[in-house]
């Protein structure tokens, strides 16, 4: 892009390498550039100007999106360390999870069944919990234990989650329609 | 009032650029702009600021547009055009009910076209003629060539709608700097201050359209979180819900389109009536003589038309979802649309969002408003102080897979300027090519999002099924428009193609329509050229001397050498006649500023990382 492309999106951001984050650095960092390339910006400047400043929004957005989701934040701080996370292959999973997954979804099913946008309410807020949970053991294993195999697992599953999460949201909106 | 933006300190005030914003509103338009730093819709001679959106077709080149059209509307249905933002970017099929338009619709390339007496006329070309209509009242007003302008369009206009819009902008000759979401708009124009930070909701119920917007303003940022609506709701099916209404009670069916017209009139009048008064009189003679007489109180007219109230809530709904809100989470909800002024929309509103809506601003011209400062800003005539729009795409972009399924390649609400790739593979043995669908919506099947372009990327290196690597970009720019690449990556041959989805107008053709309008005079088309590149080299030479100016030390001695010749080349230029010349000189000073424009970018960039705070965002 020009000779200021940095190396990844922590050093775009002037953020350390780890999981664990200051969101309000992020933000504030995050609007501080956009302010200046966005290409509201450039509206009245040369078409150049224009192109440059549309790849670095773009570039900015790009960075900001990948850093601000923990999901999206674990995946790229283990492409970094060169640890592919094969979410399309590899499905291994303890049983133990797996079984709870079966039960996530027939509650939701149920939910459905039943039209009841309360239970449904209450599955997304033990979801979150147990998405916070998750998110809090990426943590300790990305940033303190430097596991980063073990932590291909977490996200993993933290994947499944937020599938099922997105799946939620889909419910409430059939009952809604 | 709940924000107000003040205009920066005191500097050295460079030569104001002529800006506007217009609202291109399904049942009027209008223009405003910023003047002595006051916000301000601009009138007609008679002092009326909204338009209709109405245009008649009179033959023999002759066209009405607004006060005038609307008049002629009963007793030229046929080739008068009402609403026709409705059908901006659709197809024929797209028109579930036409529901008594009158108009002798026509198949066109993407879309729908209509038959009148001067020919098959676009929507597009429609749209066109209001805007050429405020193009002329501002130049009018404000003495001068028009650097830009900021068009609004709903939030959750598509794709196909977009590029329409900005087409009819172009055919108008007028210079986009942006298109704006409407919603969006409106929050600017409420502006904001340190007691207006926190997440608003803009309702906006316009003539045709319903968005929902949830943005949440800090210092100085408007960032839009969610955006969600329905392209075929408004203010329209209230009077249609009233037409519908005198029908039954009057026995009717079948009424001719001027009739038709009529009492649609008539039902829009009443309704209008109704938020002011509890119950409004019909009373109207049709053209066979008979006469059509019925009391409506408000309450059955909210009765008649709670559906519709209803169906407005399901996106406000799935746009707090979106943003992972709930309703406490709302500070204000602001009102935006003539529409929002009927009583049964604030009770229901106040209702959902358990507050009193904020409607301090005009809901008819909140919208321009906010386009006009918006304009004002992008022109470049407020230096510093600035506040900063940071908006998303409201529906998801997408690919056809295997089985036509849809893959979503950028997700609805993704913060724009957006690029997102994506790798696909050959499934054949030795397949030199491979066809790509672009679709948009939320559906699973492809068959039930809307299609945006088909095309093939052809120059394959013959290989093994899955061996081929090609990689689809998409990226939307800042107006919500979607640029679509393809190119394989394991050969080192790139192959590559840019799509401009069907149903927008080529190049080619708008130049064609553009030089169609200009067929009877030949120097009128020179000149307009001349007068286009000579605003165009203005504006190079302006930005390239005001980049000189701020970061000229960046610059080596020779480099500086280079770019004051060429400004000097593309002033001697100007100082002629030649078109050409001044294109060629502006293309050459464009080409040798590409360096420089990169280091200021650069610049800029270590400047906001090293703790050069911009005022504006106090972060």
């Amino acid at each position: 892009m020009s000779e200021m492309a940095p190396r990844n999106y922590f050093e775009f951001f002037q953020l350390p390498e780890m999981f664990r984050l200051d969101q309000s650095v992020l933000d504030s960092h995050y609007l501080e550039l956009q302010a200046r390339v966005h290409p509201d910006k450039a509206a009245h400047l040369s078409d150049v100007e224009k192109r440059l400043s549309l790849q670095w929004a773009t570039f900015a957005n790009e960075a900001y999106q990948t850093l601000k989701r923990p999901l999206e934040r674990a995946r790229y701080l283990l492409r970094i360390h060169g640890v592919d996370t094969r979410e399309e292959d590899n499905t291994a999973m303890p049983a133990e999870f797996l079984l709870e997954q079966i039960e996530w979804r027939e509650e939701m099913q149920d939910a459905i069944a039943g039209r009841s946008e309360a239970a449904l309410d209450r599955l997304g807020f033990r979801l979150k919990k147990e998405m916070d949970h998750l998110i809090e053991s990426l943590g300790a294993m990305l940033d303190v234990q430097q596991s980063h195999p073990d932590a291909a697992v977490l996200v993993r599953q933290l994947a499944f989650l937020e599938k099922l999460k997105r799946d939620l949201d889909q419910a409430h909106a059939l009952l809604e329609d | 009032m709940l924000l107000q933006i003040s205009e920066p300190g005191a500097g050295v005030k460079p030569q104001r650029r002529l800006a506007v914003g217009i609202d291109l509103g399904t049942t009027h338009s209008l223009v405003a702009t910023v003047r002595d730093e006051q916000t301000v819709v601009l009138g007609d001679a008679q002092g009326r600021v909204l338009l209709p959106s109405v245009v008649r077709y009179l033959g023999a080149g002759a066209i009405e547009v607004g006060y005038e059209a609307k008049a002629r509307q009963a007793e030229d249905p046929e080739n008068t055009f009402v609403s026709v933002k409705r059908y901006m970017g659709r197809g024929l099929g797209d028109l579930a009910s036409h529901h008594g338009a009158p108009y002798r619709f026509v198949e066109g390339e993407g879309m729908v076209q209509f038959d009148t007496r001067a020919g098959r006329i676009s929507p597009v070309q429609v749209s066109a003629e209001i805007l050429k209509v405020l193009r002329d009242r501002a130049v009018a007003e404000l003495g001068g060539e028009l650097a830009g302008a900021v068009i609004t369009v709903p939030a959750y206009f598509d794709e196909a709608q977009r590029q329409a819009t900005k087409d009819a902008a172009k055919l108008a000759g007028l210079e986009v700097f942006r298109l704006l979401n409407e919603p969006t708009a409106a929050a600017v124009a409420y502006g904001l201050d340190n007691a207006a930070e926190g997440v608003y909701a803009v309702y906006d119920l316009g003539g045709g359209t319903f968005d929902i917007s949830v943005l949440k303003l800090t210092r100085g940022v408007f960032e839009v979180l969610a955006t969600n609506g329905d392209p075929a709701l408004g203010g329209d099916d209230f009077d249609r819900a009233v037409y519908d209404w005198l029908l039954a009670q009057s026995g009717l069916n079948g009424l001719s389109s001027s009739d038709a017209s009529l009492l649609l009139t008539a039902s829009r009048a009443a309704k209008e009536r109704l938020s002011e008064q509890t119950e409004a009189t019909v009373d109207t003679v049709l053209s066979d003589g008979s006469r059509i007489v019925a009391t409506l109180s408000r309450d059955t007219f909210a009765e008649l038309t709670a559906g519709l109230v209803k169906k407005t809530l399901t996106p406000v709904r799935k746009a707090l979802r979106d943003a992972g809100l709930a309703i406490d989470d709302i500070k204000g909800v602001v009102l935006v649309g003539g529409a929002t002024r009927m009583p049964c929309i604030r009770e229901a509103v106040a209702e959902f969002f358990q507050q009193t809506p904020l409607t301090d601003l005009d809901p008819d011209k909140v919208v321009a408003l906010g386009a006009a400062m918006q304009a004002n800003l992008l022109a470049g005539n407020r230096a510093g102080g600035d506040w900063l729009l940071l908006d998303v795409i409201p529906l998801s972009l997408g690919i056809e897979t295997l089985g036509g399924l849809c893959e979503k390649i950028v997700p609805r609400n993704t913060t724009i300027p957006v690029a997102r790739a994506q790798e696909f593979t050959t499934w054949k043995d030795g397949q030199t090519a491979m066809s790509i669908h672009v679709v948009q919506g939320e559906r699973e099947l492809v068959s039930e999002c809307r299609s945006l372009a088909r095309f093939e990327l052809r120059g394959i290196p013959p290989m093994v099924a899955g061996a081929a690597r090609i990689r689809v970009t998409y990226q939307v720019d800042a107006d919500g428009l979607l640029n679509v690449t393809a190119a394989e990556q394991t050969s080192g041959v790139e192959a590559r193609i840019e799509v401009k989805p069907s149903y927008g107008l080529s190049d080619a053709e708008v130049a064609r329509m553009i030089e169609d309008s200009y067929l009877h005079a030949r120097d009128d088309l020179e000149a307009r050229r001349l007068q286009e590149q000579k605003v165009e080299a203005a504006r190079l030479i302006e930005a390239t001397e005001s980049a000189l100016t701020e970061d000229g030390g960046l610059l080596t001695e020779q480099e500086l050498e280079v770019l004051v010749k060429g400004l000097q080349v593309l002033k001697g230029a100007m100082e002629g006649s030649d078109w050409q010349a001044i294109k060629n000189a502006a293309d050459a000073l464009n080409e040798a500023s590409t360096e420089f424009a990169g280091r200021r970018m650069d610049h800029s960039i270590k400047a906001a990382l090293t703790g050069q705070k911009l005022e504006s965002l106090g972060v």
